[in-house]
């Protein structure tokens, strides 16, 4: 009954965030302060987790074929393979949901027990619409940014590591990152990614927004952004790619 | 004007409000005093529609403000200024960028525009030079001034101020309470001012009234509150040692 009543005021919320700016301007401002914030800020991250995760990828790859028939590019096409389809809409959003979730919760939430919610209400403004839409729109077309980053990033990490390591050479490598290419595993790791930027933005909006109380509630109000947020992604990464791939 | 009629509220089964009625005239400083816990935040809070009331009506001059829609509210709120108890300043913003967020929000002004009238209602409430602070970098009483300058930025019809003056010095408080008094007869305002402070009381109190475990016990003016025999608002008025010995 509980979760029901959740998901209603969630719902009802999103109808109240997303209605038409009361001013352009101050909506283009808050958008701006939220690309840094929730964009920006994360990119340096995201960068060093592809880097590693591509090289570690491409090693256990190396490794795991130790058969002459299996051609060597094989580890190329793999790595890329794994960054676009998982490592960097998933794993990435998993992480972006601990990072930007926490942070739109928190800042929400602080927001609500100062009564600054309450402030921006009785100036008559709509405080979903300008606390929450802001920070959706920046994360819906920040992640799959830092998506392509990840992505590129990722494969160069991969083929750094057989050129350190020996374990592939870079031709070979570079042959199988362009091997087999199917255009429309990067299309699905865009709806991913905007669907898991949508997941994490509203519901750590929605937590921060509804919370009752002091500054506990608000450490437990962006704990439970992260959770929700992390379970919800990969949920619907199965309903996703069930619907998507087969 | 703001009417109120027979206002009840209650939490979680616990009766807060009961049965209030009262009118809080333009162009009068209209104050709504009683015991920390009376219920004074949250009869102001049911007025401004923060908190939905369980019984009653609210009229604001010709309006009925307690039956529209949260979006006609949100419109008649343009017309209102709020000073919370805490002062809710945007921790995100300096304190000149919280002056000027209701004109960004609601006004067409240019910058300079902006500036002039920030800068116009800082001086009336005497904060200058701090115009670069961020509210954690300011006083208690600075807060307190920052969001009544916010609040009158956008010249409000009707002022709601929940306790402007406590944790300010005695110098301050009275100049806030001039402030407030002043801001009200200068623009005919609709204002309406909770404290506890017996020396707002007795400078501004053109109409009182006395909230007493969540009923409305005593309406009057700063005059007939020291000749009242009414028990409980004696307690009240006459609580300290001092005022008890002028009795
Ligand atoms: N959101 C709420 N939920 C439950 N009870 C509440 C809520 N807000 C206020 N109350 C209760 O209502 C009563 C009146 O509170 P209120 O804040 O109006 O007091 P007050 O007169 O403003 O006191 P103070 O002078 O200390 O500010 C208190 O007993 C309080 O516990
Ligand atoms: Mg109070």
């Amino acid at each position: 009954m509980k979760t029901f009543n959740e998901i209603g005021a969630y719902v009802l919320l999103m109808f109240q965030a997303f209605k038409r700016p009361d001013k352009g301007r101050v909506f283009r401002r808050q958008l701006m302060m939220d690309f840094e914030a929730l964009g920006t800020n994360s990119l340096g991250l995201i960068i060093i987790l592809s880097l590693f995760f591509g090289a570690i990828i491409a090693i256990q790859m190396a490794y795991n074929i130790d058969n002459p028939m299996i051609p060597l590019k094989t580890i190329g096409f793999s790595t890329r393979q794994m960054m676009i389809v998982e490592f960097a809409p998933t794993i990435m959003s998993l992480i972006l949901a601990g990072k930007v979730g926490s942070s739109i919760a928190s800042e929400i939430g602080s927001m609500r027990v100062t009564e600054q919610i309450d402030a921006l209400e009785v100036m008559g403004i709509n405080p979903a619409n300008y606390l929450i839409l802001p920070k959706i729109t920046a994360s819906m077309i920040y992640n799959p940014i830092l998506m392509v980053f990840s992505i590129v990033v990722g494969i160069f990490g991969g083929w750094l590591a057989m050129i350190v390591t020996g374990l592939s050479s870079s031709v070979a490598f570079i042959e199988g990152v362009r091997s087999w290419y199917d255009p429309f595993t990067v299309t699905y790791a865009i709806i991913k990614t905007l669907v898991f930027a949508f997941i994490i933005a509203s519901v750590s909006g929605y937590k921060g927004y509804t919370v009752k109380g002091g500054s506990v509630e608000v450490g437990k109000a962006s704990t439970q952004a992260v959770v929700y947020s992390s379970i919800l992604i990969i949920v619907f990464d199965l309903i996703l790619t069930q619907m998507l791939l087969t | 004007m703001i009417e109120l009629l027979n206002i009840s509220k209650s939490f979680a089964g616990q009766k807060v409000l009961n049965d209030i009625s009262t009118v809080f005239d333009k162009g009068k400083t209209n104050l709504i005093i009683g015991q920390s816990g009376s219920g004074k935040t949250v009869l102001m809070k049911c007025c401004i529609g923060l908190l939905d009331i369980d019984e009653g009506i609210i009229n604001f001059d010709e309006l009925c403000f307690s039956d529209l829609s949260i979006k006609k509210k949100r419109t008649t709120r343009k017309k209102m200024g709020v000073l919370f108890q805490g002062g809710a300043l945007f921790d995100s913003f300096t304190v000149e960028e919280n002056v000027m967020f209701p004109l960004n929000m609601f006004t067409t002004m240019s910058l300079e525009e902006k500036l002039d009238r920030v800068n116009y209602v800082l001086k009336k409430v005497n904060l200058v030079n701090a115009n670069h602070k961020y509210p954690s970098e300011i006083s208690g009483g600075m807060t307190k001034r920052v969001a009544i300058a916010r609040a009158i930025a956008l010249n409000p019809q009707y002022l709601f101020c929940d306790e402007p003056n406590s944790g300010l010095d005695p110098k301050t408080a009275e100049v806030i309470d001039a402030l407030i008094s002043d801001l009200t007869h200068e623009f005919q305002m609709t204002t309406v001012v909770n404290t506890h402070d017996m020396n707002s009381v007795l400078q501004i109190g053109q109409k009182i009234a006395f909230l007493y475990q969540g009923d409305l016990w005593w309406e009057g003016d700063k005059d007939e509150i020291l000749k009242t025999d009414n028990k409980e608002l004696n307690d009240f008025v006459f609580s300290t040692e001092l005022t008890r010995r002028i009795k």
